[in-house]
């Protein structure tokens, strides 16, 4: 049984000009202990998938269907109170920017005790003990000094180790990261990656990686699951989609990624942009850029299809799982 | 710390000399002191004595350092209109001016921080809302017509609360009178005080519920409710003391406002304080007052900006360790 | 298929698209904004053509008799429909009086907001656009004046000039006076805002482009900047208007604003003021309600203003 499982997730935005869609049906499960990396350009709707399983849409934004489970319980429609127990304990969140994360005029020492005395039954020397060992934990040298120190005494790299000690030490069994490196500088970012991977691992936390960076994804992720429009297009192993991408949004952005390995004369680009939500087209949502569109793409919306080792919301792929069905039921 | 309070107290001065010379300038070219002090009949004979005994025929500069000077000796010269020492009349009057802004801050602060807290966090709740409505009336009431209603209720229809004057005060040490020590004067002093803190305490009001609201829209605040820290943890305790800090800071800085519009109210209710001193010497130009109080006003604001100042050094751990940015912060 | 409803826009042209506009969208949904902006309707044409609308002349002093004074306001016994809020103690009507007294009002605090905001806008503007010390300097001046309450500014300047000019002239000038020593005390909160925005634009990409093609500085700065900047003056300017009216009140009221010659609402309640104790309350609170309204209603304007025009309080 999948630890977190979102069901055909909608998401709406009410404004005067009628209602914005800006998250259609998506689906995805995520195991414990497993790193599912979510990828897709500015504006697909990952974030918001993350803000909406941890219960903080802003509103107008609401839940306008689907379900999400955790540990196959609803947590979807709960009340605020039982929502704030899940937030941190259950399901810890990283955010992206360090700089204005953290409070200001709060110690890092006691926005860590105060994190876990919520959540966990701890005296105040037995937090603050927890507290220098989580430091410790994320590299912050000389932690039994600096836990009283403020934000803005440590660098941004520094503070994004904090941020990830505060996501985890109320003990979550799951880490929504969102953007966690990309406010950070390059070398900065790849330690706080390695950081994360093996602090996910030790504890046997699971992690929903948010991006745009596929380099991050393809180090760091299990599985990976890639958005557009506010839809999941293709979802599967991490090796398999970059290698073997089932569909053609997918196949576009492999394509755009410059290799040292292959020379080319031009990188290539997908024609057109993402659309709007005031305009997404009928059917599949991606067919009026895509280069192998057909009739059936402009008016049928897609699901995910089984598509070999990964599922693709594509109907190329149509086939091939009919073809299969059919052999599974005459077999 | 002590190289922050010095190098502010070292800016102030060049303030106060500028701010000097203006009330000097005031003095010398503004109004004829001469005709004023002689009547308009004099013969030129007079005129020159005047002149030469007030030392008004000495180069500029040389009068300004003598006028400097005596200031610093607590010496502003003689008043137009009442032949009496200036300093000796504002001393007379600070007490009173003094004490009715006191109450006043008191009062806006003691009712303005709370209300905007509550409307802060509870935007929408009907109660929230009606304190809003009562706010924007505070706004736009002007301070005298306040004054002029609460007169109305209270004095002539009611006859609870006297309507004018300090009642019974008391000499402490020196100079200082004060109204607290009777139960008469504490009366006299509730109108006057409700009438100036009214509009304070509705600008602190919107002030804190402004700053409460961007407060709450932060990211550290997503991600305390991210962490899932209880409502009561984040509104009164994270938010709560990023919004007081910079409200602290401008809730000083609005003492200065409260002692400016105590002029109005003490000419509302015949309060014997300075700034009704001032509005008489305004309507006849009184110069020596006048460049007395601008100076007196400078000083006071100097004074208070550097608690304020001082204040948020304490409060904002950001600003203890880079004083560059601290001058920049506001 | 998608499930959204979506309207087409209305059409194309600068009035479709201001009908369409946000702007009006939020007016339209705050009752509090239809209502306050009536108001304000109804008393600026009430004030600005009093010479017109009035039922007396307050002015004119032939037409005044003493027969006439203090008859009380209605419902009251004694009173009538020609003089529905009264009189005062020389027979004036206090409607025709709040009228001619709310048009001098008005008309203080829009040439008083409009002296700050020209003076605000030019300094605000050079400050941000030329940076340095010249942006230092000037924004030092502003920020101690605004250590000081603009009415103690407004006052002081009033008095300073008072005392300068000649006696003879002190009357007929005191409008100027007036509006000028108001208008001063006004101009730092624009100058800031201003140079706020100046320096926010300055550094887009577009401004750079404008100055590489080879445009002047100053060509820049009206034709780019400006436009850019007009939001957020036109916020502080609605709410500037609202204390200007109510500083030019005070400054009646203490008795160095405009003379009973020419009377503001403040004037008015100032008279009024010395009849209060003996029974004759109205010729004191009508001006003062109608100056509460009046303010009340441009301070809910610009509150609703301010909040249309924010982004992000939506």
């Amino acid at each position: 049984m999948p630890l977190l499982s979102v069901r055909d997730l909608t998401v709406e935005f009410p404004t005067r000009r009628g209602v914005l869609r800006a998250l259609d049906r998506v689906s995805f499960d995520i195991e414990a202990g497993e790193v599912l990396g979510v990828v897709g350009e500015s504006g697909a709707g990952k974030s918001l998938t993350g803000a909406a399983i941890i219960g903080l849409l802003e509103p107008p934004g609401r839940i306008a269907g689907g379900e999400i489970l955790l540990d196959a319980r609803r947590i979807d429609n709960l009340p605020y109170e039982a929502m704030r127990h899940i937030r941190g304990r259950q399901i810890g969140t990283i955010f992206q920017d360090p700089l204005t994360t953290l409070n200001p005029l709060y110690s890092i020492g006691r926005q860590l005790v105060e994190t876990m005395q919520t959540h966990l039954r701890l005296t105040d020397a037995e937090a603050r003990k927890r507290a220098i060992g989580w430091l410790e934990e994320v590299g912050i040298p000389a932690a039994a000094q600096r836990i009283d120190a403020y934000p803005h005494e440590f660098s941004g790299g520094m503070r994004q180790r904090v941020v990830v000690a505060l996501a985890l030490c109320a003990e979550p069994r799951l880490v929504i990261a969102d953007e966690p490196t990309t406010a950070l500088d390059v070398s900065v970012q790849a330690q706080i990656i390695t950081l994360l991977k093996r602090l996910t691992r030790d504890h046997g936390t699971a992690v929903m990686l948010v991006t745009h960076d596929m380099g991050v994804i393809a180090e760091t992720a299990d599985r990976v699951a890639v958005m557009y429009a506010g839809r999941v297009v293709e979802i599967g192993p991490v090796v398999e989609v970059i290698k073997h991408p089932a569909h053609p949004y997918t196949e576009g952005l492999m394509g755009s990624i410059p290799s040292l390995e292959h020379r080319v004369e031009r990188l290539r680009q997908i024609d057109g942009a993402m659309p709007r939500l005031n305009a997404i087209p009928p059917g599949c949502a991606f067919n009026p850029r895509c280069p192998k569109v057909f009739d059936r793409c402009r008016v049928e919306r897609p699901e995910l299809l089984d598509a070999g080792v990964t599922r693709a919301a594509c109907w190329l792929h149509a086939d091939r799982a009919a073809a299969r069905s059919e052999r599974a039921t005459h077999a | 710390m002590l190289a922050f309070i010095v190098s502010r107290i070292l800016q102030a001065i060049p303030v106060m000399l500028v701010v000097g010379f203006l009330a000097y300038a005031l003095f010398t070219f503004v109004g004829d002191p001469v005709t004023i002090m002689l009547g308009q009949d004099h013969t030129e004979a007079q005129r020159q004595a005047l002149i030469h005994q007030l030392g008004l025929d000495q180069p500029f500069f040389v009068q300004y350092a003598k006028f400097m000077w005596a200031a610093l000796h607590g010496n502003f010269g003689i008043s137009f209109r009442l032949a009496q020492p200036v300093a000796g009349l504002i001393a007379e009057r600070l007490p009173a001016t003094l004490e009715l802004a006191f109450t006043a801050s008191v009062l806006a602060t003691l009712m303005g921080v709370p209300l905007g807290v509550y409307t802060g966090i509870y935007r929408n709740s009907p109660l929230a809302r009606l304190f809003m409505v009562i706010s924007l009336i505070g706004v736009s009431l002007p301070v005298f017509l306040l004054g002029i209603l609460l007169i109305l209720i209270f004095a002539v229809a009611l006859g609870w609360l006297p309507s004018f004057g300090r009642g019974p005060v008391t000499h402490i040490g020196t100079w200082w009178t004060t109204g607290f020590t009777s139960w008469a004067g504490i009366k006299a002093l509730i109108l006057p005080g409700i009438t100036l803190g009214l509009f304070q305490m509705t600008l602190i009001m919107r002030l804190v519920r402004a700053e409460m609201l961007e407060v709450l829209r932060t990211d550290y605040i997503k991600f305390a409710r991210a962490r899932g820290l209880s409502n009561r943890a984040i509104n009164f305790g994270h938010a709560l003391k990023n919004t007081l800090v910079p409200v602290i800071t401008i809730i000083g800085l609005q003492l200065g406002g409260i002692i400016a519009f105590a002029l109005v109210t003490e000419t509302v209710f015949q309060w014997p304080g300075m700034g009704l001193l001032l509005v008489q010497s305004v309507a006849v130009a009184d110069i020596p007052v006048m460049g007395a109080y601008l100076m007196l006003i400078a000083l006071i604001f100097v004074v208070i900006n550097l608690i304020v100042d001082l204040l948020y050094y304490a409060v904002d751990p950001r600003l203890r360790i880079d004083r560059r940015t601290a001058t920049g912060a506001r | 298929m998608s499930g959204q409803t979506i309207q087409a826009p209305r059409g194309e042209g600068r009035m479709a698209r201001f009908l369409d506009s946000d702007l009006l969208y939020s007016f339209r949904r705050s009752p509090i904004a239809i209502v306050s902006a009536f108001v304000a309707l109804v008393l600026i044409i009430g004030s600005v053509g009093a010479p017109w609308l009035a039922p007396h002349n307050p002015m004119d002093l032939a037409s005044l008799s003493l027969l006439d004074s203090f008859k009380p306001p209605l419902p009251l016994p004694d009173s009538g429909w020609s003089n529905p809020l009264g009189t005062d103690n020389q027979g004036r009507d206090v409607l025709s009086a709040i009228m001619y007294g709310a048009r001098v009002s008005l008309l203080v605090g829009f040439l008083a907001v409009g002296f700050a905001v020209v003076v605000g806008i030019a300094v605000g503007l050079t400050a941000g656009y030329a940076g340095g010390a010249l942006d230092s300097l000037l924004m030092r001046i502003a920020d101690v004046q605004l250590t000081f309450p603009a009415i103690l500014t407004a006052l002081l300047v009033d008095g300073v000039i008072g005392a300068a000019l000649p006696k003879s002239l002190h009357t007929s000038l005191q409008l100027y006076v007036l509006i000028f020593a108001i208008g001063i005390s006004l101009w730092p909160g624009f100058a800031r805002t201003v140079r706020g925005s100046t320096l926010v634009e300055r550094n887009k990409d577009y401004v750079m482009a404008a100055r590489v093609i080879g445009l002047s500085s100053t060509r820049v700065m009206l034709t780019h900047v400006l436009p850019n900047v007009i939001g957020p003056v036109l916020v502080i300017g609605t709410l500037a208007l609202g204390n200007a009216i109510l500083a030019e009140a005070t400054l009646s009221f203490l008795g160095v604003g405009l003379p009973p010659t020419e009377p503001s609402l403040g004037t008015l309640i100032r008279i009024g003021n010395d009849f209060l104790f003996s029974g004759e309350w109205w010729v004191t609170i009508y001006p003062g309600v109608a100056l509460v309204l009046m303010v009340l209603s441009i301070n809910l304007l610009g509150d609703w203003l301010r909040d249309a025009l924010n982004p992000r309080l939506r």
